[in-house]
């Protein structure tokens, strides 16, 4: 049986001159969230438009649930979603509108009762039958999502799923993730932001100069740092802590 | 490849509606689209139509074909446009990370192309007949004239999609169909091409433009259309095949 959702070996990729991607490796298993880590222009985005077949490889291999992406790329497509960088939503249709596209474009059989599950699951009842113009950052960004989840695919990509968000709306994609992998779906994530990779995710890669320079639990990359020592540190509250008692909202930890 | 091909149909149909849906919410580009033709069309023949000689006693008649076909080149700017927006925006990779027929991304852009522009050709002829516009063509040469239509609009959308395709900034998706509202005015549209001095006529009448025009007004006024409906047919064609190609490159660089 498969039990990594991708596998990935020797993968190159050159634009021009630019070598962005120089020999990356790495396996994310079934039903995990991995955070592939790594500052703007390392080549995150890069890896993520290889493996949804948006790209084509230089050199090397990869296989998303079990099927090749450069010999299968629809049955690929079949099995994954991608939510990229910029929200991938339609501003002039609804939002309704949009998720029942979406459900059309998978092919469903209802896609009508599939798009209200949606509308409601991500609390945009209110919002459904709104142009996606007029929405705030973070609804888009979780119409954008509901969007990933039409049809149920197997493994989602997730390109920088909270950059731009405010804190309240990060907490909700957070608590979104974490919900999709509670019932079996693989998450992809890339991020720059460290606490959200220390927050979510079960395997982390550290994508450096086009190569994987680290990889394992949180747990493993704290045994590649001298060991811990003993310090009193006065605790104040973040910003962000202040911020999210001040406007109540529940989620906060 | 099986499973994609056997969705075309159904894909497109969804790909169609979205860009229907993105026309009809914005009626205004349709009227900005036939604003300027018809300004032109008063401007021609209330002000400068006196003392154009072209052998009609109706201008308007002369005119319209001009006209309808500089409304098609602005309109299909806006085809571009809507591309490009969808190129820049994270849709259009969302839709090739799904399992579809890929080719739709693009013919529901032209498809919707054709409908848009035919409203304002309508819209163009209304405002025609409300200026003396009268024609004596029965159905079949209205079926043709709007045959030719069609094609010079299909081949100005795949056109317009190598635009919407490889432009760099908004500007630049729609600044590729100024020259093409252009042609129009040196060709037959407005005046016979007989009094233009020789370069400019052997120009205006061996571009596309002056054999479309000469097609439709003949159909329109029940004379013998002749060799110009082929010639018409061959440019609407041969543009549509050449702009295909081209479109499917830059496509392909961007996929």
């Amino acid at each position: 049986m498969q039990n990594n959702s991708i596998q990935v070996k020797g993968l190159q990729k050159s634009y021009n001159q630019l070598h962005v991607l120089n020999s990356v490796d790495f396996e994310v298993e079934q039903g995990s969230i991995f955070a592939l880590l790594g500052s703007n222009g390392a080549g995150k985005t890069t890896i993520v438009k290889i493996l949804t077949t948006l790209l084509k490889q230089d050199g090397g291999t990869a296989t998303v649930n079990g099927f090749d992406i450069t010999s299968k790329p629809d049955n690929v497509r079949q099995s994954i979603s991608l939510t990229g960088q910029f929200a991938a939503v339609d501003e002039i249709l609804t939002g309704e509108e949009n998720l029942i596209m979406i459900a059309k474009l998978r092919h469903l059989k209802n896609p009508h009762q599939v798009t209200d599950n949606l509308i409601k699951r991500f609390g945009l009842t209110d919002a459904a039958n709104r142009r996606v113009a007029t929405y705030s950052g973070g609804m888009h960004r979780k119409l954008d999502l509901a969007m990933s989840l039409v049809g149920k695919p197997q493994l989602i990509f997730l390109d920088e799923p909270t950059t731009g968000l405010d804190p309240e709306a990060r907490l909700e994609v957070w608590k979104i993730v974490k919900e999709l992998a509670d019932s079996g779906t693989t998450v992809f994530l890339t991020t720059q932001y460290l606490d959200e990779a220390e927050q979510l995710a079960d395997q982390i890669a550290i994508l450096h100069e086009g190569r994987i320079i680290a990889s394992g639990t949180l747990a493993e990359l704290k045994k590649l740092l001298p060991p811990t020592k003993v310090e009193y540190v006065e605790k104040q509250p973040t910003l962000e802590e202040i911020f999210l008692a001040i406007i109540g909202t529940k989620e906060a930890k | 490849m099986e499973a994609t091909k056997k969705h075309f149909f159904s894909d497109m149909n969804v790909m169609l509606g979205r860009s229907m849906r993105h026309i009809f919410r914005s009626m205004d580009t349709i009227i900005t689209v036939t604003i300027m033709p018809i300004g032109f069309m008063l401007l021609f023949v209330y002000v400068f139509g006196g003392a154009i000689q072209t052998g009609t006693d109706n201008y308007v008649n002369y005119l319209l074909p001009g006209i309808l076909l500089i409304a098609i080149a602005s309109g299909i700017s806006y085809t571009s446009y809507r591309l490009f927006i969808d190129v820049q925006g994270g849709i259009f990779e969302r839709f090739h990370s799904m399992p579809i027929a890929r080719s739709t991304v693009l013919w529901g852009h032209v498809l919707s192309s054709l409908v848009s522009n035919a409203l304002s050709v309508v819209v163009i002829i209304v405002a025609a007949l409300m200026m003396g516009f009268r024609s004596s063509a029965g159905v079949l040469p209205w079926l043709a004239v709007a045959s030719i239509l069609m094609l010079f609009t299909l081949a100005l959308s795949w056109v317009a999609v190598i635009a919407g395709l490889s432009a760099k900034s908004v500007d630049g998706a729609g600044a590729f169909a100024y020259p093409i509202v252009f042609l129009p005015f040196i060709s037959s549209a407005f005046v016979p091409t007989e009094s233009m001095p020789p370069i400019v006529r052997a120009f205006a009448e061996n571009q596309p433009v002056t054999a479309i025009v000469e097609a439709i007004r003949a159909l329109l006024s029940g004379q013998p259309v002749g060799n110009d409906i082929w010639i018409a047919l061959a440019w609407c064609i041969g543009i549509t095949i050449v702009a295909y190609i081209f479109a499917m490159r830059a496509y392909k660089k961007r996929v």
